[in-house]
């Protein structure tokens, strides 16, 4: 009952907090965050007093151990459908985006939906969101089942899941609001930043945790993946975000860092995101599960260890490519470049190492959907980060900077690489967790799988033509030394890529609302769905009979 | 010298050949003597939990 009580205590009083805070708030965007903040805790104390088991409590129960033998997949489950909830709703805002560049009508005459306000939103929510759901979740999948373990810090476990779907709600309502740091990737002001601080302590106490509790000698390659994603996305944070704000109660803050060393600091944080949240993390999801799902070991595990310390020490340097041609020293831009080439190499080597895990075993990608998915990702992986390389050269940069290419470059890694693997986690993970034989449909996933291919094919491909276009048309200067064409003649040409753009985008989440249905299926439990197998060999019953020799008229 | 020229000097001389050495070892741990059956063990451990959902 003290359990129970003192629980309730420390949310009542953290309402209260908040409710003063709502009073005293300095801006009217900090009092509706706060809002949110004491919505959230009103939850948490109606939860506190209505889930406790009160029936336990008056048989003098004080609390029933963790089965140790059983893992822990509660948090698991949550984060699987919080996945598939908010790659919806940031799929839903990039498309709404797309058509927003293409017809401006639709920024609705408000400030709340203008583009400028709903960009962050999708990006955070696809990235931070839906990715970072779907990489909190397989950690914890990945780190009990290769540390035969069960999650450590049970409690805490929980606290990061809901502290980091707050973190979310707060984040989004906030870019609404307006409220921002402006800063790409790191928008979320200097509260939400403390909040996602504590969050992220608490994610990397149960992962190291659970390391420590493990019962297998060796720590699987997986986990270095997971653990330097979750150490070095701490580091960037706290960085990048030292913030001084205006009041304790307001929302508006101001960076320590300014001018040049400010831009290098947010690069130096924007890339490395893109390298440890996006890319180590997500590398974490291959080397566990495109093994399981293929059934066999990783092809190369001396290969996975240079991989990991390879992307380690090279990738921390590459963010001065986004500077080229600004304030930043030459000899930077310079250092960008060159280990942006470089990273090619530890790139390429973990794609290979994750495709040739299906050598002897490729038939799978004609009968399994969900290698298909794991293949398609390994493939725009490698396109993605030849690409990039290929982009951060000064010459190519000079071309395509500030340019379409960049968001089709970016798209091709975050719909091809980030999304086609957490897809096929998704559908790796569904069965298992909720105990079914298999997902409601396979026929379903390879029509995800095609709608989501062709929907980035006619992305990648529409912005290639369009940063090409607007790269020649920004540099074209005529006899007489004057610009030729200016700003809005290149954004009338690139109108129709924009309209192809968000066709492809329609594509993406049109299958995306296929695999919400699949999902939904699978955990409600629906049986499974009658549908041919994805390869048969072929049967005629028509010519299934004897021959019989028919009389042949003499001539 | 200001703070930033020796920072800068540490920086693209021992800095530079400590960080390379580190790399090269860690690179080079797995090509160590008996560590091949250590990384087959490593790679197929984890299909030891099957039975496990």
């Amino acid at each position: 009952m003290v359990t129970v009580v003192s629980r309730a205590g420390i949310w009542l009083v953290a309402l209260l907090l908040a409710i003063l805070a709502v009073a005293a708030a300095a801006d009217k965007g900090f009092a509706i965050q706060m809002g949110i903040v004491a919505a959230a805790c009103a939850v948490g104390l109606w939860t506190a007093l209505t889930r406790a088991d009160y029936a336990g409590v008056a048989r003098g129960l004080i609390h029933a151990p963790a089965d140790q033998s059983r893992y822990d997949d509660d948090p698991i489950r949550w984060g699987v459908i919080a996945t598939v909830f908010w790659g919806m709703a940031g799929f839903l805002a990039g498309l709404y985006i797309a058509l927003q560049l293409a017809y401006p009508v639709l920024n609705l005459g408000l400030e709340w939906t203008t583009f400028g306000r709903l960009r962050p939103l999708h990006t955070s929510a696809v990235i931070f969101a839906f990715g970072g759901n779907a990489l909190i979740a397989t950690s914890f999948y990945v780190v009990q089942r290769t540390c035969r373990a069960r999650l450590a810090f049970p409690g805490l476990a929980r606290f990061v899941f809901w502290g980091y779907q707050l973190f979310i709600v707060l984040a989004a309502t906030g870019y609404l609001l307006g409220i921002t740091q402006g800063k790409e990737y790191a928008e979320p002001e200097w509260y939400v930043d403390l909040w996602l601080t504590v969050v992220w302590l608490a994610y990397l106490a149960v992962f190291v945790g659970t390391l420590v509790k493990r019962t297998e000698p060796h720590i699987y390659v997986a986990n270095w993946f997971y653990l330097s994603f979750i150490l070095t996305v701490a580091m960037l944070h706290l960085v990048n975000n030292l913030n001084l704000p205006v009041s304790l109660l307001g929302s508006r803050s101001y960076p320590v860092f300014a001018g040049v060393q400010g831009a290098l600091v947010q690069w130096w944080y924007g890339h490395n995101a893109v390298g440890f949240f996006l890319t180590a993390g997500f590398l974490a999801m291959m080397y566990y599960f495109v093994p399981k799902q293929a059934e066999r070991p990783i092809y190369s595990y001396r290969l996975s260890i240079i991989h990991f310390w390879a992307l380690i020490f090279l990738y921390i340097w590459a963010g001065p490519h986004h500077l080229h041609y600004t304030a930043l020293p030459d000899w930077a831009q310079t250092l960008g470049m060159v280990f942006s080439v470089m990273l090619w190499m530890p790139s390429w080597g973990g794609m290979i190492n994750g495709l040739m895990t299906l050598n002897g075993a490729w038939d799978k990608v004609r009968t399994d959907p969900i290698i298909r998915l794991f293949v398609i990702s390994l493939a725009f992986y490698g396109m993605s980060t030849f690409e990039g390389p290929m982009m951060s050269v000064k010459t190519v940069n000079s071309l395509s900077h500030y340019t379409d290419w960049t968001i089709g470059h970016v798209h091709s890694g975050a719909l091809g690489w980030n999304g086609m693997i957490t897809f096929a986690c998704i559908y790796y993970l569904t069965p298992r967790l909720w105990a079914r034989s298999r997902m409601y449909s396979l026929r379903m996933i390879n029509w995800h799988f095609w709608l989501a291919t062709i929907g980035i094919v006619f992305y990648a491909a529409s912005m290639w033509v369009a940063g090409i276009t607007e790269g020649l048309m920004w540099r074209e200067y005529g006899a007489d030394g004057y610009l030729v064409n200016s700003f809005a003649e290149s954004v009338a040409a690139v109108h129709p890529m924009f309209l192809l753009r968000a066709f492809g985008g329609l594509l993406y989440l049109a299958g995306a609302v296929i695999m919400t249905v699949n999902v939904w299926k699978t955990i409600a439990g629906s049986p499974l769905r009658e549908e041919a197998p994805l390869r048969d060999a072929p049967y005629n019953a028509v010519q299934d009979r004897p021959l019989v020799p028919v009389a042949v008229p003499a001539e | 010298m200001s703070h930033y020229d020796t920072l800068r000097h540490l920086a693209d001389s021992w800095g530079l050949v400590v960080m390379t050495a580190v790399f090269l070892c860690l690179c080079a741990w797995p090509f160590r003597p008996g560590a091949r059956r250590a990384n087959e063990t490593a790679a197929t451990m984890i299909f030891e939990d099957e039975d496990n959902g």
